[in-house]
């Protein structure tokens, strides 16, 4: 028997590793600072309203003012990571740097002269600017165009008059593309395969969990205005907390009643139906974005910082998931019920206090995980969880249905079967392949990947 | 007192409508799987797609309405076939899992601009595709007829013709579930319900009835599809996931595993939608709840009457609490 | 002691089926005591089955014959391969892949069963029961029994629309179920439905429905446990009513001393083996039986307790008496 002190703090162990993940995710939001230093911090500072500010995308209105610009070398292929800065008619440089495309964007808050200049010092070599810096005219309710002229070609710059794509690189695009969706599946489905593991239900309002991630997260840092480290964790602690209330109030008590597995995935569905109406509801159908994404250069992978920071949160969390469930007394405990409840209760195992744990910590991943995702996909809507479940459930199913390590194999598996097949198929056709992928694995392989046969008589 | 006879007059104006027991029959399909055979399929929006689409098409290409029905009803054929065949041998979860993710690929693909030529894409098929050959089969003059409050075309349109249609289709699938569900084939359908492995025992053809179970309901999900899309048009993401939850929540208002509930309960909500629209626009001011929120708001009301149900009334209106109450 | 049964519907008397069960005991105890032995008649014959479930081997069984018209107990201590070796045989399982010479093969009624998917298994005569009763809870005890019919054509889906064509059928199953309900004591909850029932009850529906196929072997897995003592006693009659009456019964269970006075021959497994066969009487006394039990924490067993009960006890020890006067 464990001693209560020593279990307490091993069910401790679990929380503790999704709030870690949310730290880090939190870091997230200032990630784009340490990746294109110097550059300006995206998250608006506590008090002092910025007048410009560098951003992944711009509309003009009433109050704002756009200055965008874009960089092409003489082959016409955009010129990355070149930095930028605009100056306030009274204040400090605001820099940024030219993304993928080539391209920059900073919202301005106030009309006025603006100092816009380029740093050659950053221009690949071969490039040269014929006039590194201007003054430009801004006005609220305008666009104010801010190319700049350049001459020569950077080395590895096709002659082509395309982009520099090859079969190749586009492959390996996606296949890092497929590993980011991957690992964020992972995270979310990872809690969907531990529920069905212990209690044989298949949740279909997990979907709408990660949503709750986004949604408070962007609740938190964008419409409160707190500091996004801070969003962050009280978004995950509140995703754990409606897990562990959930768990009290509905699926305990139904369990208990011995409500049949089919009538509480039915109950599920009705919840997934309410929540995410609820959030339409209150935060309406539009995207709502964390933070602005900034593209990092160099690095084997061609990802957005927010994009790196994402798969190694995810990575951490995993491993910590992974490792408390190999090592830790509760994880054992959590691996016996999912083999067998009877036998673990009649081992000496509160099933029941290890259900709540599961349905707290699962939730909670599935919380980070929808933070993430709007990190790494500009943003998230009421929607967000709920077109991704179907993905999570063949993630599940693939590696085998309520096995953690299966659902981390699956979801890989989909993530990059969705991303490379969208090298072919338009649309969401690609979210198709990885169903019907799905169904032929049933097909030939019933149990998944990694599950077993189960017992009749 | 005006309110109250606009509110009469809007239940009654939903009740008679095509949609209503277009839905209907789509649920009586439902109930044939989950209600009486306990096959968990939720996918049937799909069903209620393919035959939309075999339909639409169908006519579309010049084919004529009874070929239509017919390509609609073949193809549902086919689906069930498709999705059955792999899993029915496995247990449970399986069916569900790919009856709704194959229906998803039917409304992604159906959605999709590639095919566009042939389903429209996003925007879909319009109605007027294939409106024309089911109108052409009416026997009725081409003009309006008011009955108290119901003013409607005769023939062309959301027609009196078409409610007729789809009520007499709803009687004719009533009776078929009814007759079937006194049989013994019946009671071989609710034995596998509650026990596969007792069936199995007992020489009973498992794999075989369920088959046939998923083939029927799915082949009446696709009938009520295509008396739904006759009112309307042929759209993918108007028969997505949320109505297959719909379906179940009509399904278990009346009562699962009922002949009549499915009809029942899928009156009920077209009423509370209507009553809950009625009554908010009227008596909610906007600041609180504004015309887009009320919708939102009859989902929210869906998904907990759902749970609601399933919890403490999970024999619906209809059911036999006893029969409901053993739990699996 | 035992009550006589009430009279079923004929089934008509079987060819060469041994009636007499004084004289199938003496053919029985011309057979050799030892694991994989040849009978007289055999209605089952299996070899070479064997079920691993990842390093466990549930079942590894080289030969075994089951003698027609015998009541057979399959005993051994828990987690011995009883219950997997019944769903294999009974095509609810199947047998892991086959190993160098071995395959597996076995032969009731002179069919090969090997796979036969279980429902035809059921339909060729060969029907079972279950460890943990399943009845059809939320359908009246009457559509448990109809359920165990054969050849109704109204179970067909085509058919079924057409009264006419299954009424008489229908007539004919529902007198029968009324009869078999009657001789098992549930006519009275005929109506009711069968979550209503207690354990001991259920056990007895899942046998009179077992029974409404008329089938040639009957295989019950564990058909006493969670009984109560007073409702054993009748179960134990029931079973050896079957046999009077043409049916074979193969039935299973952990406790010997539960077996010996309803069964014509004992086979007993252990880890997965049989290790020992023999009439009752001398099988108890064999080395490798003692060993199975003593090897396995026999007291640990959880089915055990309800079995163990004083009073069953003393009716058991009173049968035994009742057979030792006789004889
Ligand atoms: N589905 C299964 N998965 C893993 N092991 C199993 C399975 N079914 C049975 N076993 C194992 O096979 C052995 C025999 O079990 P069983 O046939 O139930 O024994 P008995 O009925 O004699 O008590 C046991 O060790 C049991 O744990
Ligand atoms: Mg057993």
């Amino acid at each position: 028997m464990p001693s209560p002190r020593r279990s307490r703090r091993l069910l401790a162990a679990l929380p503790g590793a999704v709030l870690l993940g949310a730290l880090a995710s939190a870091l997230l939001g200032a990630a784009p600072a340490l990746a294109a230093s110097p550059s300006p911090t995206p998250v608006p500072t506590s008090g002092t309203q910025s007048v410009v500010e560098a951003t992944a995308s711009c509309a003009v209105n009433d109050t704002t003012a756009c200055v965008r610009g874009a960089l092409h070398d003489d082959n016409g292929n955009p010129v990355k990571g070149v930095t930028i800065q605009l100056t306030p008619p009274s204040g400090t440089a605001v820099p940024t740097r030219t993304d993928a495309n080539g391209s920059y964007v900073y919202t301005v808050k106030k009309a006025g002269a603006y100092r816009l200049a380029l740093v050659p010092a950053s221009l690949p070599k071969g490039i040269k600017a014929a006039a590194p810096s201007r003054t430009v005219q801004v006005s609220l309710g305008q666009l104010t165009p801010g190319a700049f002229a350049l001459t020569g070609t950077f080395s590895g710059s096709k002659s082509t008059a395309g982009p520099t794509v090859t079969p190749l690189t586009m492959l390996w695009d996606q296949i890092s593309n497929g590993l980011l969706l991957g690992l964020l599946l992972a995270l979310a489905s990872i809690g969907l395969s531990l529920i069905y593991g212990t209690t044989g239900l298949s949740n279909f309002a997990h979907g709408e969990q990660v949503t709750l991630g986004g949604i408070l997260a962007w609740t938190f840092g964008t419409v409160l205005q707190w500091n996004f480290l801070v969003a962050c964790i009280v978004t995950v602690l509140v995703c754990g907390l409606s897990g562990y209330v959930q768990d009290r109030l509905i699926w305990g008590p139904l369990r208990r009643r011995g409500l049949g597995l089919t009538q509480l995935m039915v109950v599920t569905i009705g919840l997934s139906l309410a929540l995410s109406y609820v959030f339409q509801y209150f935060a309406g159908a539009g995207v709502h974005a964390l933070t602005p994404t900034i593209q990092l250069t160099g690095g084997p992978l061609d990802l957005t910082a927010n994009a790196y920071l994402a798969m190694l949160i995810s990575i951490v969390v995993l491993v910590a998931v992974g490792l408390a469930l190999q090592r830790t007394r509760i994880g054992r405990a959590t691996r016996a019920v999912s083999d067998n409840r009877a036998l673990a209760a009649a081992s000496g195992i509160d099933v029941d206090r290890i259900i709540r744990l599961v349905w707290t910590v699962s939730m909670a991943l599935a919380g980070l995980a929808g933070i993430l995702y709007g990190l790494v996909y500009g943003g998230v809507n009421w929607a967000t969880g709920q077109a991704i479940l179907l993905l999570m459930f063949a993630a599940t199913t693939l590696g085998g249905l309520g096995t953690a390590f299966g659902a981390l194999v699956g979801s890989i598996v989909i993530g990059l079967v969705v991303q490379v097949s969208s090298l072919f198929l338009s649309g969401d056709l690609r979210y198709a392949t990885a169903l019907l992928i799905l169904i032929l694995v049933l097909l030939f392989r019933p149990q998944g990947i990694l599950g077993r046969r189960e017992r009749v008589g | 007192m005006d309110f109250l006879t606009s509110l009469l007059t809007d239940f009654g104006q939903q009740i008679l409508s095509s949609v209503t027991a277009a839905f209907a029959i789509a649920v009586i399909g439902l109930n044939l799987h989950f209600g009486y055979t306990g096959l968990v399929n939720i996918g049937q929006a799909g069903f209620m797609l393919i035959g939309g689409y075999g339909l639409a098409i169908t006519v579309e290409l010049g084919g004529g309405f009874f070929l239509g029905v017919a390509v609609g009803l073949v193809a549902a054929v086919l689906f069930a076939l498709i999705l059955g065949l792999p899993t029915l041998k496995l247990r449970g979860d399986y069916l569900a899992i790919v009856t709704i993710a194959a229906a998803e690929i039917i409304r992604i693909v159906g959605d999709n601009q590639s095919l566009s030529q042939w389903t429209g894409g996003a925007a879909g098929i319009p109605g007027r595709v294939y409106q024309g050959a089911f109108t052409a089969l009416s026997p009725f003059p081409d003009q309006q007829l008011q009955i108290g409050p119901y003013n409607y075309p005769l023939t062309s349109g959301d027609s009196w013709f078409l409610r007729i249609v789809c009520w007499v289709v709803l009687a004719i699938v009533v009776l078929l579930v009814w007759l079937l569900m006194r049989s013994p084939w019946g009671r071989t359908v609710k034995g596998i319900r509650e026990d596969e492995d007792a069936m199995r025992s007992l020489g009973k053809n498992v794999y075989l009835v369920k088959l046939q179970s998923l083939v029927l309901g799915g082949v009446i999900g696709a009938a009520g599809g295509m008396l739904y899309v006759l009112s309307s048009s042929v759209q993918a993401d108007s028969l997505g996931r949320t109505t297959t939850f719909l379906l179940y929540t009509c399904l278990l208002l009346g009562g699962a595993a009922t002949v009549f509930g499915p009809v029942l309960g899928s009156v009920l909500y077209f009423i509370v939608i209507i009553g809950l629209n009625d009554v908010v626009s009227q008596f909610v001011p906007k600041q609180i709840m504004n015309e887009q929120q009320i919708p939102q708001f009859g989902w929210i009301v869906v998904g907990i009457g759902l749970m609601l149900l399933v919890i403490f009334r999970p024999q619906g209106i209809l059911g036999n609490k006893k029969e409901l109450s053993f739990g699996d | 002691m035992t009550e006589p049964a009430p009279a079923v519907p004929a089934r008509g008397r079987l060819e060469g089926y041994d009636y007499d069960r004084a004289a199938l005991r003496r053919k029985l105890a011309e057979v050799p005591q030892e694991p994989g032995s040849a009978k007289p008649q055999p209605i089952l014959a299996v070899d070479d089955i064997v079920r691993r479930f990842g390093g466990v081997t549930a079942v590894d069984v080289d030969h075994l014959e089951v003698q027609r018209g015998a009541i057979t107990a399959l005993i051994g201590p828990n987690g011995a391969g009883k219950t997997t070796f019944f769903n294999l045989i009974t095509g609810f399982d199947r047998p892991s892949r086959k190993e160098e010479g071995r395959t597996p093969r076995w032969v009731f009624q002179g069919t090969e069963l090997a796979s036969t998917s279980a429902f035809r298994v059921a339909q060729s005569g060969m029907v079972r029961t279950f460890q943990l009763t399943k009845a059809l809870e939320r359908m009246t005890v009457m559509d448990n029994m109809l359920l165990g019919a054969q050849d109704q054509p109204g179970e067909r889906i085509l058919t079924a629309l057409f009264r006419p064509a299954w009424r008489k059928r229908e007539a004919e199953i529902r007198e029968k179920a009324a009869a078999l309900l009657a001789r098992f004591t549930l006519d009275t909850k005929r109506d009711d439905y069968a979550g209503s029932l207690s354990g001991g009850q259920r056990k007895l529906l899942e046998m009179a429905r077992a029974l409404m196929s008329d089938p040639a072997m009957i295989m019950l897995d564990e058909p006493m446990a969670g009984v109560n003592p007073a409702l054993t006693q009748s179960l134990l009659g029931h079973i050896q009513d079957l046999r009077d009456q043409g049916t074979t019964v193969l039935f299973v269970e952990h406790d010997m001393h539960m077996v010996r006075h309803i069964s014509d021959w004992v086979v007993v497994m252990a880890e997965g083996r049989v290790v020992a066969e023999g009439p009752p009487a001398n099988v108890m006394a064999h080395q490798a039986v003692v060993d199975a039990y003593l090897g396995s924490h026999h007291d640990q067993d959880l089915g055990d307790d309800a079995l163990l009960d004083e009073d069953f006890g003393q009716a058991v020890a009173a049968e035994d008496a009742e057979r030792e006067g006789r004889a």
